[in-house]
């Protein structure tokens, strides 16, 4: 088992920028498409995606010396199906307005790779608290993944800031267009490629 | 294996072409001067006969009542009578918007035509259950494609249609699966989840059936058909990471579908995916070979790509066949 070295304030950071993943794992696409018209839809999705994260990485820590290696990936399965149902039952009954705009992504978390990947990679090596640390990470890194690119569609599309207006005009509806999801998305994945190659170039010069 | 996966990759169209055939010969009319009836559009109901009937006659919309068939009282009034350039082809306009999934009755008492009367009728104008079914299908396929209009199942979308044979294997793989998936599914929820009151498990059992499925086919497969789990195999264990596979049994669930309905739809969901992969392998692998900016070379340009396919099919969206 090689745990990692890491620190815990690493392990966030980490989930954030160098292993965000939507835009540098380019996991979990389809909230990061579908989702992002608005900042407050990114906002709801991401609490869902960090709690499932955070709780199915401590379970699987926990209980990872009892799990015979071939079923593992059922029992990944199975413990993140428990944590969406929760989170699904608890958004429904709080949040019932917000909840019938993002009900079926919620309940698809069960199948978004990220989830999946992190208990396979981390969780399963590491300690609890470690895991809840990387969980958190993750989480968070999804959900500004999913806020950025709801501020960009929002702001443009529709002229607004959580629902609040700032422009007072529509600079181009056609973000607001469900197609445009994914020209978003593919320019910002350029954009943070092209901040990689300059970063790299300065870093040559530099030395 | 070529001709293997040309032979599946093709046997959509025979379904379709079957299911026109049993739609061709669903119709009942009583009377043999009348050759069939039809809604044209939400205001409007076509009627083709099989001579030309008087048009002094034909243009009286008194001479057409019209009314739901279960509701036989309430006579639906008939604004005007459009007959069409060949006087065998005659429209019976509304004002207001018919409810196209009920089943209405045009009544007509003594059709005259060239001087002899052709007798009265009682024409039944419906969708007829075939065209919803096939409807659902299509819906499914084009108008609700999984991945361009309801943003399902990327991950595995961008990460298997690099190349065309690839998307196929994938694609079929996938129909089976998410076919025998959804059945079963529809089947427990339907029987078992509904009646016990066992709503909020949905999720669990779902993934759990997926994941059971997958395995059942992984390992029958590889008994009775090595040469075909050669082919196929590798995308066996892709399929349980797509969100199209657990969103379809949601949606069957929620929608109260019946056992046709859900076979269409898994259906209909498996072949837009598989279209979908093919349509973006072709284009991907023209972009290999196309001068694209470093910055965007690999998935950003896939992404773009996908936009301008979904943009494409935002043009199937408010569609109707049947």
């Amino acid at each position: 088992m090689a745990a990692t070295k890491k620190t815990n304030s690493q392990l966030v950071l980490d989930g954030i920028f160098l292993e965000n993943p939507i835009f540098r794992l380019a996991l979990s696409m389809c909230p990061a498409v579908g989702l992002t018209t608005s900042i407050k839809n990114g906002l709801l999705l991401g609490t869902a995606v960090l709690f499932v994260q955070v709780f199915s990485s401590c379970t699987i820590a926990a209980i990872k010396n009892f799990i015979h290696p071939r079923i593992r990936i059922p029992t990944y399965t199975l413990t993140i199906a428990t944590w969406v149902t929760v989170i699904d039952l608890v958004l429904a009954a709080y949040v019932p307005d917000a909840y019938k705009q993002v009900g079926l992504f919620v309940k698809l978390i069960v199948a978004f790779a990220i989830i999946t990947m992190r208990l396979e990679m981390f969780a399963c090596k590491n300690t609890v608290s470690a895991s809840f640390w990387d969980g958190i990470g993750m989480g968070v890194g999804f959900m500004f993944g999913m806020v950025t690119i709801g501020f960009v569609r929002e702001l443009l599309g529709s002229g607004m800031l959580l629902g609040y207006d700032v422009l007072g005009f529509k600079p181009l509806l056609f973000f607001v267009l469900p197609a445009a999801g994914f020209f978003c998305v593919g320019i910002m994945m350029a954009m943070f490629n092209y901040v990689e190659v300059v970063y790299n170039r300065r870093k040559e010069s530099n030395s | 294996m070529n001709a293997l996966i040309k032979r599946s990759a093709f046997r959509p169209v025979w379904l379709i072409l079957a299911l026109l055939v049993l739609l061709a010969g669903c119709e009942k009319i009583d009377n043999p001067f009348i050759k069939k009836g039809g809604f044209k559009d939400t205001r409007s109901i076509m009627i083709e006969f099989a001579g030309a009937p008087d048009a002094s006659w034909v243009s009286d919309p008194a001479n057409f009542k019209v009314f739901e068939k279960n509701n036989p009282d309430v006579l639906l009034p008939v604004k005007q009578v459009d007959v069409g350039p060949d006087k065998k082809t005659v429209f019976l306009k509304f004002g207001e918007d018919l409810d196209l999934k009920l089943a209405h009755t045009v009544s007509m008492a003594s059709i005259p035509s060239e001087g002899k009367d052709m007798g009265a009728s009682f024409l039944d104008v419906k969708k007829s259950y075939f065209g919803y079914l096939f409807s659902i299908l299509i819906g499914a396929m084009l108008i609700n494609n999984y991945v361009f209009t309801k943003y399902l199942g990327l991950c595995v979308f961008i990460g298997t249609s690099r190349k065309k044979s690839t998307a196929v294997g994938m694609g079929v793989t996938f129909t089976i699966v998410i076919v025998i998936s959804a059945m079963i599914s529809w089947f427990l929820y339907q029987f078992v989840l509904k009646p016990y009151r066992l709503d909020f498990l949905q999720v669990v059992t779902f993934i759990g059936l997926v994941s059971l499925t997958v395995q059942a086919v992984d390992t029958i497969l590889r008994k009775v058909n090595p040469a075909l789990f050669k082919a196929f195999g590798v995308y066996l264990v892709l399929v349980i990471a797509n969100c199209v596979i657990i969103a379809v049994p949601l949606t069957l669930a929620s929608a109260e579908y019946n056992a046709f309905e859900s076979f269409m739809l898994a259906l209909g969901a498996g072949g837009g995916f598989l279209l979908a992969l093919f349509l973006m392998a072709s284009s991907r692998e023209r972009l290999e070979l196309a001068n694209v900016p470093p910055t965007y070379r690999g998935l950003p340009i896939a992404f773009v790509a996908t936009g301008l396919f979904a943009l494409a099919f935002m043009g199937f969206s408010g569609m109707a066949i049947f």
